[in-house]
Protein backbone atom coordinates (compact mmCIF):
# COMPACT_ATOMS: atom_id res chain seq x y z
CA UNK A 1 0.00 0.00 0.00
CA UNK A 2 1.33 3.46 -0.92
CA UNK A 3 2.89 5.50 1.90
CA UNK A 4 0.37 8.30 1.46
CA UNK A 5 -2.40 5.87 2.39
CA UNK A 6 -1.20 5.90 6.00
CA UNK A 7 -0.55 9.16 7.82
CA UNK A 8 0.20 9.93 11.43
CA UNK A 9 -0.57 13.37 12.82
CA UNK A 10 1.78 13.76 15.72
CA UNK A 11 4.01 15.89 17.82
CA UNK A 12 7.60 14.98 18.73
CA UNK A 13 7.28 15.40 22.54
CA UNK A 14 4.11 13.30 22.79
CA UNK A 15 4.51 9.84 24.32
CA UNK A 16 1.08 8.90 22.93
CA UNK A 17 2.20 9.59 19.37
CA UNK A 18 5.20 7.29 19.97
CA UNK A 19 2.82 4.42 20.62
CA UNK A 20 1.28 4.74 17.15
CA UNK A 21 4.65 5.08 15.43
CA UNK A 22 6.26 2.13 17.24
CA UNK A 23 3.28 -0.07 16.33
CA UNK A 24 3.58 0.89 12.66
CA UNK A 25 7.34 0.22 12.73
CA UNK A 26 6.79 -3.22 14.24
CA UNK A 27 4.46 -4.02 11.36
CA UNK A 28 6.86 -2.53 8.79
CA UNK A 29 4.14 -0.18 7.56
CA UNK A 30 5.32 2.88 5.63
CA UNK A 31 3.56 6.09 6.60
CA UNK A 32 3.74 9.84 6.21
CA UNK A 33 4.44 11.63 9.47
CA UNK A 34 2.92 15.10 9.85
CA UNK A 35 4.18 17.25 12.72
CA UNK A 36 1.74 19.38 14.73
CA UNK A 37 3.17 22.13 16.88
CA UNK A 38 1.45 21.67 20.25
CA UNK A 39 2.46 25.09 21.54
CA UNK A 40 0.83 26.85 18.58
CA UNK A 41 -2.62 26.62 17.05
CA UNK A 42 -3.98 23.36 15.63
CA UNK A 43 -4.01 22.51 11.93
CA UNK A 44 -7.19 22.20 9.84
CA UNK A 45 -6.41 18.54 9.25
CA UNK A 46 -6.19 17.83 12.98
CA UNK A 47 -9.42 19.69 13.76
CA UNK A 48 -11.19 17.84 10.95
CA UNK A 49 -9.77 14.41 11.84
CA UNK A 50 -10.30 14.60 15.59
CA UNK A 51 -13.17 17.05 16.14
CA UNK A 52 -14.08 15.59 19.55
CA UNK A 53 -10.69 15.96 21.29
CA UNK A 54 -8.57 17.92 18.77
CA UNK A 55 -5.52 15.94 19.98
CA UNK A 56 -2.64 13.91 18.59
CA UNK A 57 -2.00 11.17 17.67
CA UNK A 58 -4.42 10.62 14.81
CA UNK A 59 -3.88 7.77 12.39
CA UNK A 60 -5.36 8.45 8.97
CA UNK A 61 -5.77 5.23 6.97
CA UNK A 62 -7.00 6.03 3.47
CA UNK A 63 -9.62 8.63 4.36
CA UNK A 64 -10.52 7.18 7.77
CA UNK A 65 -9.21 8.84 10.94
CA UNK A 66 -8.58 6.73 14.05
CA UNK A 67 -8.05 8.54 17.36
CA UNK A 68 -6.83 7.68 20.88
CA UNK A 69 -3.39 6.05 21.04
CA UNK A 70 -4.35 2.65 22.49
CA UNK A 71 -7.24 2.34 20.06
CA UNK A 72 -4.82 3.16 17.24
CA UNK A 73 -2.37 0.47 18.39
CA UNK A 74 -5.13 -2.16 18.50
CA UNK A 75 -6.37 -1.04 15.07
CA UNK A 76 -2.85 -1.39 13.63
CA UNK A 77 -2.53 -4.86 15.17
CA UNK A 78 -5.87 -5.94 13.66
CA UNK A 79 -5.44 -4.47 10.18
CA UNK A 80 -1.84 -5.59 9.62
CA UNK A 81 -2.51 -8.96 11.17
CA UNK A 82 0.17 -11.05 9.45
CA UNK A 83 3.25 -9.31 10.84
CA UNK A 84 4.38 -9.83 14.53
CA UNK A 85 1.38 -9.70 16.94
CA UNK A 86 1.25 -6.75 19.29
CA UNK A 87 -1.47 -8.02 21.62
CA UNK A 88 -1.06 -11.52 23.12
CA UNK A 89 -3.08 -14.30 21.49
CA UNK A 90 -4.52 -15.69 24.75
CA UNK A 91 -7.78 -13.97 25.80
CA UNK A 92 -6.84 -13.76 29.48
CA UNK A 93 -3.37 -12.37 28.73
CA UNK A 94 -5.03 -9.83 26.42
CA UNK A 95 -7.42 -8.79 29.18
CA UNK A 96 -4.46 -8.45 31.56
CA UNK A 97 -2.54 -6.26 29.07
CA UNK A 98 -5.60 -4.07 28.55
CA UNK A 99 -6.12 -3.80 32.31
CA UNK A 100 -2.57 -2.56 32.93
CA UNK A 101 -2.70 -0.23 29.92
CA UNK A 102 -5.84 1.34 31.40
CA UNK A 103 -4.09 1.62 34.79
CA UNK A 104 -1.13 3.39 33.16
CA UNK A 105 -3.34 5.91 31.35
CA UNK A 106 -5.98 6.46 34.06
CA UNK A 107 -3.84 6.42 37.22
CA UNK A 108 -0.09 6.39 36.62
CA UNK A 109 0.37 8.92 33.80
CA UNK A 110 -1.69 11.65 35.52
CA UNK A 111 0.65 11.29 38.53
CA UNK A 112 3.71 11.56 36.25
CA UNK A 113 2.30 14.67 34.63
CA UNK A 114 1.45 15.92 38.11
CA UNK A 115 5.14 15.93 39.08
CA UNK A 116 5.90 18.25 36.18
CA UNK A 117 3.19 20.76 37.02
CA UNK A 118 3.22 20.55 40.82
CA UNK A 119 3.27 24.02 42.35
CA UNK A 120 4.41 23.26 45.89
CA UNK A 121 7.12 20.97 47.33
CA UNK A 122 4.42 19.00 49.16
CA UNK A 123 2.36 18.48 46.00
CA UNK A 124 5.52 17.40 44.17
CA UNK A 125 6.44 14.89 46.91
CA UNK A 126 2.92 13.46 46.90
CA UNK A 127 2.84 12.92 43.13
CA UNK A 128 6.37 11.47 43.11
CA UNK A 129 5.24 8.94 45.75
CA UNK A 130 2.29 7.99 43.53
CA UNK A 131 4.55 7.53 40.51
CA UNK A 132 6.94 5.36 42.54
CA UNK A 133 4.10 3.22 43.91
CA UNK A 134 2.90 2.64 40.36
CA UNK A 135 6.38 1.67 39.18
CA UNK A 136 6.63 -0.92 41.97
CA UNK A 137 3.33 -2.46 40.78
CA UNK A 138 4.61 -2.45 37.20
CA UNK A 139 7.93 -4.03 38.29
CA UNK A 140 5.94 -6.85 39.90
CA UNK A 141 3.81 -7.28 36.80
CA UNK A 142 6.91 -7.31 34.61
CA UNK A 143 8.42 -10.16 36.62
CA UNK A 144 5.18 -12.17 36.28
CA UNK A 145 4.64 -11.57 32.57
CA UNK A 146 8.15 -11.56 31.12
CA UNK A 147 9.09 -14.90 32.74
CA UNK A 148 12.77 -13.97 32.61
CA UNK A 149 12.70 -12.60 29.07
CA UNK A 150 13.52 -9.10 27.88
CA UNK A 151 10.04 -7.59 27.47
CA UNK A 152 6.61 -7.60 29.16
CA UNK A 153 5.49 -9.62 26.17
CA UNK A 154 8.43 -12.07 26.29
CA UNK A 155 10.97 -12.16 23.48
CA UNK A 156 9.31 -9.40 21.51
CA UNK A 157 7.91 -5.94 22.18
CA UNK A 158 4.16 -6.06 22.76
CA UNK A 159 1.19 -3.95 23.85
CA UNK A 160 2.27 -3.31 27.40
CA UNK A 161 5.89 -2.56 26.41
CA UNK A 162 4.61 0.08 23.97
CA UNK A 163 2.07 1.48 26.44
CA UNK A 164 4.67 2.07 29.18
CA UNK A 165 7.88 2.43 27.18
CA UNK A 166 6.63 5.56 25.42
CA UNK A 167 7.10 7.45 28.72
CA UNK A 168 10.78 6.55 29.25
CA UNK A 169 12.32 9.81 28.05
CA UNK A 170 9.73 11.78 30.03
CA UNK A 171 10.73 9.73 33.09
CA UNK A 172 14.36 10.71 32.42
CA UNK A 173 13.39 14.41 32.17
CA UNK A 174 11.36 14.28 35.37
CA UNK A 175 14.20 12.46 37.18
CA UNK A 176 16.51 15.36 36.29
CA UNK A 177 13.90 17.98 37.18
CA UNK A 178 13.08 16.47 40.60
CA UNK A 179 16.57 15.10 41.36
CA UNK A 180 15.30 11.61 42.09
CA UNK A 181 15.79 8.24 40.42
CA UNK A 182 12.30 6.90 39.62
CA UNK A 183 13.72 3.78 37.95
CA UNK A 184 16.44 2.39 40.21
CA UNK A 185 18.39 -0.75 41.18
CA UNK A 186 16.72 -1.00 44.58
CA UNK A 187 13.00 -0.89 43.77
CA UNK A 188 12.77 -1.46 40.01
CA UNK A 189 15.83 -3.42 38.83
CA UNK A 190 13.93 -5.33 36.13
CA UNK A 191 12.28 -2.20 34.74
CA UNK A 192 15.68 -0.47 34.67
CA UNK A 193 17.05 -3.22 32.45
CA UNK A 194 13.85 -3.37 30.38
CA UNK A 195 14.12 0.39 29.78
CA UNK A 196 17.47 -0.14 28.04
CA UNK A 197 16.19 -3.04 25.94
CA UNK A 198 13.11 -1.08 24.91
CA UNK A 199 14.91 2.16 24.08
CA UNK A 200 17.48 0.42 21.90
CA UNK A 201 14.95 -1.70 19.98
CA UNK A 202 14.96 -1.15 16.22
CA UNK A 203 11.29 -0.15 16.14
CA UNK A 204 11.80 2.41 18.90
CA UNK A 205 15.20 4.10 18.89
CA UNK A 206 14.73 6.38 15.89
CA UNK A 207 11.55 7.97 17.20
CA UNK A 208 12.48 8.59 20.82
CA UNK A 209 12.97 12.30 21.48
CA UNK A 210 16.34 13.50 22.81
CA UNK A 211 16.29 14.00 26.57
CA UNK A 212 17.86 17.51 26.42
CA UNK A 213 15.42 18.71 23.82
CA UNK A 214 12.51 17.26 25.81
CA UNK A 215 13.79 18.86 29.02
CA UNK A 216 13.79 22.27 27.29
CA UNK A 217 10.27 21.63 26.01
CA UNK A 218 9.06 20.54 29.45
CA UNK A 219 10.02 23.93 30.90
CA UNK A 220 7.83 25.66 28.29
CA UNK A 221 5.02 23.16 28.83
CA UNK A 222 5.07 23.66 32.60
CA UNK A 223 5.00 27.46 32.15
CA UNK A 224 2.07 27.21 29.74
CA UNK A 225 0.16 24.92 32.08
CA UNK A 226 0.73 27.06 35.18
CA UNK A 227 -0.32 30.18 33.30
CA UNK A 228 -3.54 28.49 32.14
CA UNK A 229 -4.23 27.30 35.69
CA UNK A 230 -3.66 30.83 37.07
CA UNK A 231 -5.96 32.51 34.56
CA UNK A 232 -8.77 29.96 35.02
CA UNK A 233 -8.99 30.57 38.79
CA UNK B 1 -12.26 -28.02 27.97
CA UNK B 2 -15.71 -26.72 27.20
CA UNK B 3 -15.87 -23.12 28.40
CA UNK B 4 -19.30 -23.87 29.85
CA UNK B 5 -17.76 -26.30 32.35
CA UNK B 6 -15.76 -23.60 34.08
CA UNK B 7 -17.51 -21.58 36.80
CA UNK B 8 -18.24 -17.92 36.13
CA UNK B 9 -18.90 -15.37 38.88
CA UNK B 10 -19.64 -11.66 38.74
CA UNK B 11 -18.85 -9.46 41.75
CA UNK B 12 -21.17 -6.48 41.43
CA UNK B 13 -23.59 -3.97 42.79
CA UNK B 14 -27.19 -3.63 41.52
CA UNK B 15 -26.85 0.12 41.04
CA UNK B 16 -23.63 0.06 39.03
CA UNK B 17 -23.87 0.72 35.29
CA UNK B 18 -20.43 -0.82 34.86
CA UNK B 19 -21.56 -4.11 36.40
CA UNK B 20 -24.53 -4.12 34.00
CA UNK B 21 -22.11 -4.18 31.09
CA UNK B 22 -20.61 -7.48 32.25
CA UNK B 23 -24.01 -9.07 32.87
CA UNK B 24 -25.49 -8.01 29.52
CA UNK B 25 -22.45 -9.45 27.73
CA UNK B 26 -22.79 -12.77 29.58
CA UNK B 27 -26.52 -12.83 28.77
CA UNK B 28 -25.83 -12.29 25.07
CA UNK B 29 -23.50 -15.29 25.15
CA UNK B 30 -25.99 -17.40 27.20
CA UNK B 31 -23.33 -17.96 29.85
CA UNK B 32 -24.56 -19.08 33.25
CA UNK B 33 -22.98 -17.17 36.09
CA UNK B 34 -23.23 -16.67 39.82
CA UNK B 35 -23.89 -13.08 40.82
CA UNK B 36 -22.40 -11.90 44.11
CA UNK B 37 -23.70 -8.58 45.45
CA UNK B 38 -21.17 -6.28 47.10
CA UNK B 39 -22.66 -3.93 49.66
CA UNK B 40 -20.31 -1.10 48.83
CA UNK B 41 -21.33 1.20 51.66
CA UNK B 42 -20.75 -1.51 54.24
CA UNK B 43 -17.14 -2.32 53.39
CA UNK B 44 -15.60 -4.43 50.64
CA UNK B 45 -15.55 -8.23 50.77
CA UNK B 46 -12.37 -10.31 51.07
CA UNK B 47 -13.06 -11.77 47.65
CA UNK B 48 -13.25 -8.30 46.05
CA UNK B 49 -10.05 -7.09 47.72
CA UNK B 50 -8.27 -10.28 46.64
CA UNK B 51 -9.62 -10.25 43.06
CA UNK B 52 -9.05 -6.57 42.35
CA UNK B 53 -6.21 -5.45 44.64
CA UNK B 54 -5.23 -2.52 42.38
CA UNK B 55 -8.59 -0.70 42.21
CA UNK B 56 -10.77 -2.61 44.74
CA UNK B 57 -13.76 -1.92 42.47
CA UNK B 58 -16.62 -3.78 40.85
CA UNK B 59 -17.34 -5.32 38.42
CA UNK B 60 -14.96 -8.25 38.64
CA UNK B 61 -15.51 -11.27 36.44
CA UNK B 62 -14.08 -14.44 37.94
CA UNK B 63 -13.64 -17.13 35.29
CA UNK B 64 -12.55 -20.33 37.01
CA UNK B 65 -9.87 -18.88 39.28
CA UNK B 66 -8.93 -15.96 37.02
CA UNK B 67 -10.18 -12.45 37.89
CA UNK B 68 -10.76 -9.95 35.09
CA UNK B 69 -11.31 -6.29 36.03
CA UNK B 70 -12.48 -3.08 34.31
CA UNK B 71 -15.90 -3.33 32.66
CA UNK B 72 -14.86 -2.73 29.04
CA UNK B 73 -11.94 -5.16 29.40
CA UNK B 74 -14.42 -7.70 30.79
CA UNK B 75 -16.86 -7.24 27.88
CA UNK B 76 -14.07 -7.76 25.33
CA UNK B 77 -12.83 -10.81 27.25
CA UNK B 78 -16.35 -12.33 27.23
CA UNK B 79 -16.64 -11.67 23.49
CA UNK B 80 -13.31 -13.36 22.81
CA UNK B 81 -13.68 -16.39 25.09
CA UNK B 82 -17.26 -17.29 24.10
CA UNK B 83 -16.54 -16.65 20.47
CA UNK B 84 -19.01 -19.01 18.80
CA UNK B 85 -22.21 -17.22 19.85
CA UNK B 86 -23.37 -13.72 18.66
CA UNK B 87 -20.45 -11.26 18.35
CA UNK B 88 -20.43 -8.23 20.61
CA UNK B 89 -17.72 -6.24 18.82
CA UNK B 90 -18.01 -5.76 15.05
CA UNK B 91 -15.59 -7.70 12.88
CA UNK B 92 -14.35 -4.71 10.83
CA UNK B 93 -11.27 -3.09 12.46
CA UNK B 94 -12.39 0.46 11.73
CA UNK B 95 -15.84 -0.17 13.18
CA UNK B 96 -14.17 -1.72 16.24
CA UNK B 97 -11.97 1.36 16.61
CA UNK B 98 -15.05 3.61 16.35
CA UNK B 99 -16.93 1.61 19.01
CA UNK B 100 -13.90 1.71 21.31
CA UNK B 101 -13.50 5.45 20.74
CA UNK B 102 -17.08 6.24 21.79
CA UNK B 103 -16.94 3.83 24.74
CA UNK B 104 -13.80 5.62 25.98
CA UNK B 105 -15.50 9.00 25.43
CA UNK B 106 -18.47 7.87 27.52
CA UNK B 107 -16.26 6.74 30.38
CA UNK B 108 -13.73 9.58 30.35
CA UNK B 109 -15.86 12.61 29.46
CA UNK B 110 -19.60 11.98 29.37
CA UNK B 111 -20.43 9.96 32.49
CA UNK B 112 -18.16 12.08 34.73
CA UNK B 113 -20.30 15.12 33.70
CA UNK B 114 -23.38 13.30 34.95
CA UNK B 115 -21.78 12.70 38.34
CA UNK B 116 -20.72 16.34 38.45
CA UNK B 117 -24.36 17.43 38.21
CA UNK B 118 -25.15 15.58 41.43
CA UNK B 119 -22.38 17.20 43.46
CA UNK B 120 -22.06 20.54 41.65
CA UNK B 121 -21.68 23.50 44.01
CA UNK B 122 -23.82 26.34 42.75
CA UNK B 123 -26.19 26.87 39.84
CA UNK B 124 -23.43 27.85 37.36
CA UNK B 125 -21.47 24.65 37.90
CA UNK B 126 -24.66 22.61 37.58
CA UNK B 127 -25.68 24.32 34.35
CA UNK B 128 -22.19 23.82 32.88
CA UNK B 129 -22.29 20.09 33.67
CA UNK B 130 -25.76 19.76 32.14
CA UNK B 131 -24.57 21.57 29.00
CA UNK B 132 -21.65 19.13 28.67
CA UNK B 133 -23.99 16.19 28.99
CA UNK B 134 -26.30 17.60 26.33
CA UNK B 135 -23.41 18.33 23.96
CA UNK B 136 -22.24 14.76 24.39
CA UNK B 137 -25.71 13.41 23.59
CA UNK B 138 -25.77 15.38 20.33
CA UNK B 139 -22.42 13.82 19.38
CA UNK B 140 -23.77 10.38 20.28
CA UNK B 141 -26.96 10.98 18.25
CA UNK B 142 -24.72 11.63 15.25
CA UNK B 143 -22.59 8.57 16.02
CA UNK B 144 -25.75 6.47 16.24
CA UNK B 145 -26.77 7.55 12.75
CA UNK B 146 -23.38 6.51 11.35
CA UNK B 147 -22.98 3.24 13.31
CA UNK B 148 -26.53 1.86 13.07
CA UNK B 149 -26.96 2.61 9.33
CA UNK B 150 -30.74 2.63 9.74
CA UNK B 151 -30.88 -0.44 11.99
CA UNK B 152 -32.24 -0.55 15.55
CA UNK B 153 -28.94 -0.59 17.48
CA UNK B 154 -25.40 0.85 17.34
CA UNK B 155 -24.42 -2.76 16.69
CA UNK B 156 -26.96 -3.14 13.85
CA UNK B 157 -29.73 -5.71 14.18
CA UNK B 158 -28.56 -6.78 17.63
CA UNK B 159 -27.11 -5.14 20.70
CA UNK B 160 -23.34 -4.64 20.37
CA UNK B 161 -20.39 -3.15 22.23
CA UNK B 162 -21.42 0.48 22.01
CA UNK B 163 -25.05 -0.27 22.86
CA UNK B 164 -23.79 -1.98 26.03
CA UNK B 165 -21.22 0.72 26.83
CA UNK B 166 -23.79 3.52 26.51
CA UNK B 167 -27.07 1.80 27.41
CA UNK B 168 -25.87 0.86 30.88
CA UNK B 169 -26.08 4.58 31.79
CA UNK B 170 -29.77 4.94 30.88
CA UNK B 171 -31.00 4.22 34.41
CA UNK B 172 -28.85 6.99 35.88
CA UNK B 173 -29.72 9.25 32.94
CA UNK B 174 -33.42 8.92 33.80
CA UNK B 175 -32.68 9.59 37.48
CA UNK B 176 -30.74 12.73 36.51
CA UNK B 177 -33.65 13.91 34.33
CA UNK B 178 -36.04 13.35 37.24
CA UNK B 179 -33.92 14.96 39.94
CA UNK B 180 -32.80 17.95 37.88
CA UNK B 181 -36.19 18.32 36.18
CA UNK B 182 -34.72 18.41 32.68
CA UNK B 183 -35.11 16.43 29.47
CA UNK B 184 -31.77 15.11 28.31
CA UNK B 185 -33.03 12.70 25.66
CA UNK B 186 -35.74 14.41 23.62
CA UNK B 187 -37.55 14.57 20.28
CA UNK B 188 -35.95 17.89 19.41
CA UNK B 189 -32.22 17.10 19.65
CA UNK B 190 -31.91 13.32 20.08
CA UNK B 191 -34.91 11.65 18.41
CA UNK B 192 -33.01 8.54 17.31
CA UNK B 193 -31.43 8.01 20.73
CA UNK B 194 -34.82 8.43 22.40
CA UNK B 195 -36.19 5.50 20.38
CA UNK B 196 -33.00 3.49 20.81
CA UNK B 197 -33.20 3.92 24.60
CA UNK B 198 -36.65 2.31 24.70
CA UNK B 199 -35.52 -0.56 22.52
CA UNK B 200 -32.37 -1.11 24.59
CA UNK B 201 -34.15 -1.12 27.95
CA UNK B 202 -36.78 -3.60 26.77
CA UNK B 203 -34.30 -5.92 25.09
CA UNK B 204 -34.32 -9.51 26.38
CA UNK B 205 -30.64 -9.38 27.37
CA UNK B 206 -31.07 -6.13 29.27
CA UNK B 207 -34.42 -5.88 30.99
CA UNK B 208 -33.73 -8.22 33.89
CA UNK B 209 -30.49 -6.46 34.84
CA UNK B 210 -31.61 -2.83 34.36
CA UNK B 211 -32.51 -1.41 37.80
CA UNK B 212 -35.87 0.34 38.24
CA UNK B 213 -35.61 4.12 37.98
CA UNK B 214 -37.51 4.67 41.26
CA UNK B 215 -35.19 2.39 43.21
CA UNK B 216 -32.14 4.02 41.60
CA UNK B 217 -33.51 7.52 42.37
CA UNK B 218 -33.91 6.62 46.04
CA UNK B 219 -30.37 5.26 46.10
CA UNK B 220 -29.11 8.40 44.33
CA UNK B 221 -30.66 10.67 46.95
CA UNK B 222 -28.98 8.65 49.69
CA UNK B 223 -25.55 8.90 48.03
CA UNK B 224 -25.93 12.64 47.47
CA UNK B 225 -26.81 13.14 51.11
CA UNK B 226 -23.74 11.15 52.16
CA UNK B 227 -21.46 13.01 49.71
CA UNK B 228 -22.68 16.39 50.87
CA UNK B 229 -22.53 15.51 54.56
CA UNK B 230 -19.27 13.55 54.45
CA UNK B 231 -15.79 14.95 54.98
CA UNK B 232 -13.77 15.52 51.77
CA UNK B 233 -12.62 12.07 50.58
CA UNK B 234 -8.92 11.19 50.38
CA UNK B 235 -7.90 10.94 46.72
Amino acid sequence: MAESDVKVLGSWPSPFVLRARIALHLKSVNYEYIEENLLESKSELLLKSNPVYKKVPVLIHGDKPICESLIIVQYIDEVWSSAPSILPSDAYERANSRFWAAYVDDKWFPALRGVLVAESEDAKKATIAQVEEGLVLLEEEFRKLSKGKAFFDGDNIGYLDITIGCFLVWIEVIEKFSEIKLLNETKTPCLLEWADSFSSHAAVKDVLPEADKLAEFSVKLRAKFLKARATSK
Amino acid sequence: MDENDVKVKVLGSWSSPFVMRAMIALNIKSVNYEYLEERLWEGKSELLLKSNPVHKKIPVLIHGDKPICESLVIVQYIDEVWSSTPSILPSDPHERATDRFWAAYLDEKWFPSMRTIAIAQGEDARKAAIAQLEEGLVLLEEAFGKCSKGKPFFGGDQIGYLDIAFGCFLGWLRVTEKMSVINLLGEAKTPALLKWAHRFCSDAYVKDVMPETEKLAGFGKMIMAKLRGAAPPKS
